[in-house]
């Protein structure tokens, strides 16, 4: 489904990626985990090409792409790629001057030309989804964050994309409003959607996710079942991580 | 009837209808222009190759720091003496054209630079192509908040339209200083002149608050919000 092979990312002298070597199924749900810096952000934005990786290349369902130092793969290809895949942001980066059903239907409108009432039946269904079909005619800046969130993960899917890539999803909520956004994509989980998340947030992580990969220093340091790497990580950097991050999520009373 | 006031409402009309044939086409055609002559300028600034980028500084140098009315004269007077003649009207269009092209170049550049990044990258992810992303996300916030500085620059430009009179075109101050060589009543004329100027920039200046209340519909995200 997604395959990463020798994918290396650098800014300027500094190597971010250094050779990734990654493949995950379809229908399963990755958790990326490891200290910041450490390179979750920059491969998930490299899975969509936001970032365009250096070198290596990426498979992601049928569409395959390989990277050279200083040359920019073609648009199309790229183009591609992104149509595979659909993104969730930190800070939700919804359209501010758009409703929220608008959000839903922009991709939908304005990238795959659908008819108007067709888009709009397509965003009211996963509104309903991510239980904001109440909010459809609401300015983002009127929503909570959580609600936000949520309307984003509907943006996100309205297309169908094979992959959902999420870059700290809760990391801008409190722990209460992060509870109905994990809710969502736990129930999304459930349903089979493909998902790759950055994220800090062990509940989101041991919650939903069944593979967790830990990135240090651009490198894939271990990996496996989230039970197993929660419960007996193989090295010691990891479970000082694991333990910093239990116990920040005590503090945060999540 | 006090005399003068017999005087203003007898010129009036011609006031009027200079301002009507001169006065709002020259400036409805050279911002609107200007506008499409800045929006490419502000788009290279950001996005074009550096020759370009150089060429655009420079001519935003140029302009920027020259009167205005030396550049219309330019036009006028000095281009005939390398075989290029134009109609007053014509000139004084290209100039403000120019003039106005270069000033919002850099109000278009700021506030397309202003919409933040993650807006392009959510377009993208969406799977916009770059033009897609500029024409659905980027433009439209920019617009609200580039209706203020736009504003003024439009409101300037009325009232500089003025300066096309030192080139012969017949607009609403050349009608008035034709009305005062044949009356000598120069402070009537130039006051019922400069009140006409102020109110049409009070219609625009209204019509700018419409635009804001219109483009501030979608609520305060410019605003800092928890």
């Amino acid at each position: 489904m997604i395959e990463l092979t020798g994918l290396e990312k650098r800014f300027g002298d500094h190597l971010v990626l250094k050779g990734i070597n990654l493949s995950m199924r379809e229908g399963s749900v990755t958790a990326l985990i490891g200290p910041s810096g450490g390179g979750k952000s920059t491969l998930l934005r490299c899975i969509n090409l936001l970032e365009i990786p250096t070198a290596g290349s990426l498979q992601v369902g049928g569409e395959k792409i390989s990277f050279q130092p200083g040359t920019r793969p073609p648009r199309a290809d790229v183009q591609k790629i992104r149509r595979q895949t659909g993104m969730v942001f930190q800070n939700f980066q919804l359209f501010p001057h758009r409703t929220a059903i608008e959000n839903v239907m922009e991709g939908l409108l304005t990238v795959l030309k659908w008819p108007r009432e067709r888009a709009r039946q397509r965003a009211m269904e996963l509104l309903t989804k991510v239980g904001m079909a109440e909010k459809a005619d609401a300015w983002p800046s009127t929503l909570s964050g959580g609600q936000q969130q949520r309307v984003a993960i509907a943006r996100a899917l309205a297309p169908s994309p094979r992959v959902l890539l999420c870059d700290e999803p809760t990391s801008a909520l409190d722990p209460e409003l992060s509870g109905e956004v994990v809710e969502v994509l736990g129930q999304l989980a459930r349903e089979g959607t493909t998902m790759v998340m950055a994220t800090h947030d062990l509940r989101l992580a041991a919650r939903v996710a069944e593979e967790v990969i830990v990135l240090d220093d651009g490198q894939v340091v271990e990996k496996g079942a989230s039970k197993t790497i929660f419960s007996e990580p193989q090295r010691e950097r990891t479970k000082r991580f694991i333990a910093t991050l239990t116990s920040e999520s005590a503090s945060f009373g999540g | 009837m006090p005399d003068w006031l017999q005087l203003m409402w007898n010129s009036l009309g011609s006031l009027l209808w200079a301002a009507l044939i001169y006065t709002v086409p020259l400036t409805l055609l050279s911002f609107v222009l200007g506008l499409i002559v800045g929006l490419a300028c502000a788009v290279i600034r950001l996005f074009g190759p550096k020759p370009l980028v150089l060429l655009v500084r420079f001519y935003v140098w140029v302009i920027r720091g020259t009167p205005l009315l030396v550049q219309l004269f330019v036009i006028f007077y000095g281009l005939p003496s390398i075989g290029v003649t134009l109609d007053a009207f014509t000139a004084g269009l290209i100039g403000f054209t120019v003039n106005v092209g270069a000033y919002t170049s850099e109000i278009l550049r700021a506030v397309l630079s202003a919409v933040p990044k993650g807006q392009w990258e959510a377009s993208y992810s969406i799977g916009m192509t770059w033009s897609q992303a500029m024409r659905r996300t980027i433009i439209p916030q920019a617009a609200r908040i580039a209706v203020p500085p736009l504003s003024n620059s439009f409101i300037s430009l009325v009232k500089d339209t003025s300066l096309a009179a030192a080139i012969t075109v017949p607009e609403l101050f050349q009608a008035a200083q034709r009305i005062v060589a044949a009356t000598y009543e120069p402070l009537v004329l130039y006051i019922e002149a400069a009140l006409i100027y102020l109110v049409i920039s009070s219609v625009l200046s209204s019509l700018q608050q419409r635009l804001e209340v219109r483009f501030g519909q979608y609520g305060g995200f410019l605003e800092a919000r928890a």
